[in-house]
């Protein structure tokens, strides 16, 4: 099939059976890849109500057509599960290099089903699959596991591989991969984990065949060079995501002592700028990537590297902390990195617990003795360590994510505990955003800010405005978006440097044979949108509107410091924008999907 | 000429590899890439690029002669006539010289076509004399 590997691996591990079947046309028609592959075989293959940590859930990895090929940033796979953070959808896209090995090793999707009796990581050599005892790796930091393969192996060979956070089921562990690129929400590294695979290990040396060899080489190279071009390219290169710090900070947004405010004095320590002078050694892309947003970076002060810190870990880990130290942030991120825990999530419990402590809500006696004030690095140093061992009081509770967290807790601490549907929100406060609010609340993996991003938009059209306009705007970003994931590619090319999205249209094309215009991948979006929202209702016994509510100090507790100070969104504009987008999207009051907007978008025999 | 590269600005991506493969072989394929890297990761954290420099001891010691100058003024292998004896391998001094049977039947190298510096977004690559 052109563009494609060809070829679905499905991995037994209960029974260490490993089988492969062709990728279906159909499928590659209706849901292209990625995240569409991944909530494809969910919804079909993983039945009702199953635990997400039990042996009836699966791990779907999935790349796209643009996935390993000459295409800017064709270095994300999707990795999708039921997610036991949120008992909910989870996908998580990563970068780096291993999707492209998937491809060249012949592989569109790796299911991973079942539980392993002992640990195992599984090795696939092109057509040489196995399952390869685990035992020496197990207990040991992703990054150390991540150094160890790729010495067993070589360096051809690409590794993910899950912490010790994994292995005990934290409920926001990551897959780790590159030194420092994650599969990071919903836990997908805790399923991992569950399934006791340590890691797993790939190579590839097949050419993928696609339809229009000249037309691809031409739409390709004409792909590279629009980014080449682009005016913003030396200024993102050189900051990655850090180059939004300041400005979220001077907007409002910034997470600031768990989310208590939008702005931090202590910005200039940890700002790109900051970052860049103090701790950066390179530059580090993914795959096919001519705008690398990572920067790999050395803390002197520990002796130690990490690729990042990014700004969502600058904000979590940063400002939300009320940490003022590129260093430490660094230094937190690399803990996180190697325990194998997601550094977004990780820092909002984090913070949860440090106001919980401020409070009086949690004492020394809850925290094993930790002082667990904002600001103070080494009690979160060793906060990260305990939670990824579920080790004490503390790590235990807090390896539960926030919502469950303070559900033990309570006393109040449910207000301030920032999620949605369990999700830990991103680094975006979103006290007077009134889109960016929406887009976190109806966001198909709980609070992420990936499929709509549109803080920037808030400040242009008015940022306490909610309207019909505000609302579409939303719905678009969410169909549109997410079809990157789909694809196999990053979507930077296009937020950032601003190119031209219709220069992908001949480029997946030439690499399918399959012509496509935004409006069509648009619907295609739609589509998975819409059943990736029948998984919540069908997990979750009386889904309804109230699952689609922030946290309420976005709507009770103006913040009192900083760009936000005095402002907030009212509850009536909260419940407002969720009816406009119900409506919009042609879902009912209660944000279900009408049988005819299921039958508009062919999904009622899927979902039936 | 020939084809230049500075390690300090390399970020790893490969895309130059895609490039290469495709205009070699009309393949997707970066493992048929003829420029290699070498990432040293986690410490300390750069990555190492190794490119042709066209010195031509390739060609010097080909049995067959399948190594010729194209308009380019580049060495490159003419694959009819390369019989995969690999004496050219342990004569590059830049290890890019590729023979692997399991990948192609014949030896390939630069040709100095130039899609690497195409694709490159960090300017690690360029072509000068």
């Amino acid at each position: 099939m052109n563009g494609y590997g060809g070829t679905i691996l499905r991995v037994n591990l209960t029974d260490g059976k490993i089988t492969k079947e062709p990728t279906p046309a159909q499928l590659a028609r209706d849901f292209i890849g990625g995240r569409g592959f991944g909530i494809y075989f969910l919804f079909k293959e993983v039945p009702k109500h199953v635990d997400a940590l039990g042996p009836e859930n699966k791990l779907i990895i999935s790349t796209g057509p643009l996935s390993g090929m000459l295409a800017p940033g064709g270095g994300k796979c999707d990795w999708t599960t039921k997610s036991p953070l949120t008992g909910g959808y989870a996908d998580a896209s990563m970068g780096g290099h291993f999707t492209a090995e998937m491809k060249y090793a012949g592989l569109d999707t790796i299911i991973l089903e079942g539980i392993s009796p002992k640990p195992v990581y599984l090795f696939i050599d092109n057509d040489k699959i196995q399952l390869l005892d685990a035992a020496a790796f197990w207990g040991k930091g992703a990054i150390d596991v991540e150094v160890e393969l790729k010495h067993k192996y070589g360096e051809e060979y690409q590794v993910a591989a899950i912490g010790p956070g994994g292995e005990n089921q934290v409920l926001y562990a990551c897959i780790n991969h590159d030194y420092g690129r994650q599969a990071g929400r919903g836990g997908v590294g805790a399923v991992m984990g569950s399934k006791k695979v340590k890691a797993i290990v790939l190579h590839g040396t097949k050419s993928v065949v696609v339809a229009d060899p000249e037309n691809y080489h031409k739409a390709g190279l004409a792909l590279y060079k629009a980014c080449k071009d682009a005016e913003g390219l030396a200024e993102w290169s050189r900051y990655g995501t850090t180059v939004v710090t300041s400005w979220c900070n001077e907007v409002g947004a910034l997470p600031t002592r768990n989310f208590s405010a939008g702005s931090f004095e202590g910005i200039d320590q940890i700002n790109g700028q900051a970052m860049r002078k103090e701790i950066v050694i390179t530059d580090k892309g993914c795959f096919g990537c001519p705008s690398p947003c990572g920067k790999y970076s050395n803390m002197k002060r520990y002796n130690t590297q990490v690729e990042g810190p990014e700004y969502e870990t600058i904000g979590l880990m940063g400002s939300n902390l009320g940490i003022a130290d590129i260093q430490v942030v660094g230094e937190a991120n690399r803990l996180a990195d190697d325990m194998g825990i997601d550094s977004i999530s990780a820092g909002s419990c984090i913070a949860w617990a440090m106001e919980c402590y401020e409070k009086g809500i949690l004492t020394k006696a809850d925290t094993d003795g930790l002082e667990l004030k904002f600001g103070n690095a080494d009690a979160v140093f060793t906060l990260i360590k305990k939670i990824g061992h579920r080790e004490g009081k503390l790590g235990e509770l807090l390896a539960l994510g926030v919502n469950r967290a303070s559900q033990q807790v309570g006393q109040g601490s449910e207000k301030f505990a920032i999620h949605v549907k369990g999700m830990e929100q991103s680094a975006y406060a979103t006290h007077n955003a009134t889109a960016m609010l929406l887009a976190y609340m109806t966001c198909d993996v709980g609070a992420h800010h990936n499929r709509s991003w549109a803080i920037t938009y808030d400040l242009q059209v008015g940022r306490e405005k909610v309207v019909p306009e505000k609302v579409a705007r939303i719905i678009w970003l969410q169909n549109f978006r997410p079809m990157f994931d789909v694809m196999g590619s990053c979507r930077l090319q296009w937020v950032e440097l601003g190119i031209d999205r219709d220069l992908y249209v001949p480029l997946l094309e030439a690499i399918t044979g399959v012509k496509r215009t935004w409006q069509d991948l648009e619907a295609v979006g739609n589509r998975i949108w819409t059943l990736t929202r029948m998984y919540w209702l069908r997990e979750n016994d009386g889904f309804d509107r109230q699952w689609d509510l922030p946290s309420p100090r976005f709507y009770t507790e103006p913040p009192k410091t900083g760009a936000t100070a005095g402002q907030i969104t009212k509850f009536e504009d909260v419940q407002r924008l969720l009816d406009m987008y119900y409506e919009q999207r042609g879902w009912d009051s209660h944000g279900l999907p009408t049988p005819a907007t299921l039958d508009t978008l062919n999904l009622t025999a899927l979902v039936a | 000429m020939r084809l230049y590269a500075d390690s300090a600005k390399c970020s790893g991506c490969r895309a130059c590899m895609v490039a290469c493969s495709l205009n070699l072989f009309q393949e997707s394929n970066p493992k048929k890439a003829s420029l290699n890297l070498i990432p040293h990761f986690p410490a300390p954290g750069v990555y190492e690029m190794k490119v042709c420099t066209q010195c031509g001891d390739c060609a010097a010691v080909c049995p067959t002669e399948a190594i010729k100058l194209n308009e380019r003024g580049a060495y490159y292998v003419d694959f009819a006539e390369c019989n995969l004896c690999e004496a050219c391998v342990p004569e590059c001094p830049e290890d890019v010289m590729f023979v692997r049977a399991e990948l192609a039947n014949a030896a390939w190298k630069c040709d100095l076509c130039g899609d690497c510096v195409s694709v490159c977004g960090t300017s690690a690559l360029w072509i000068d004399n």
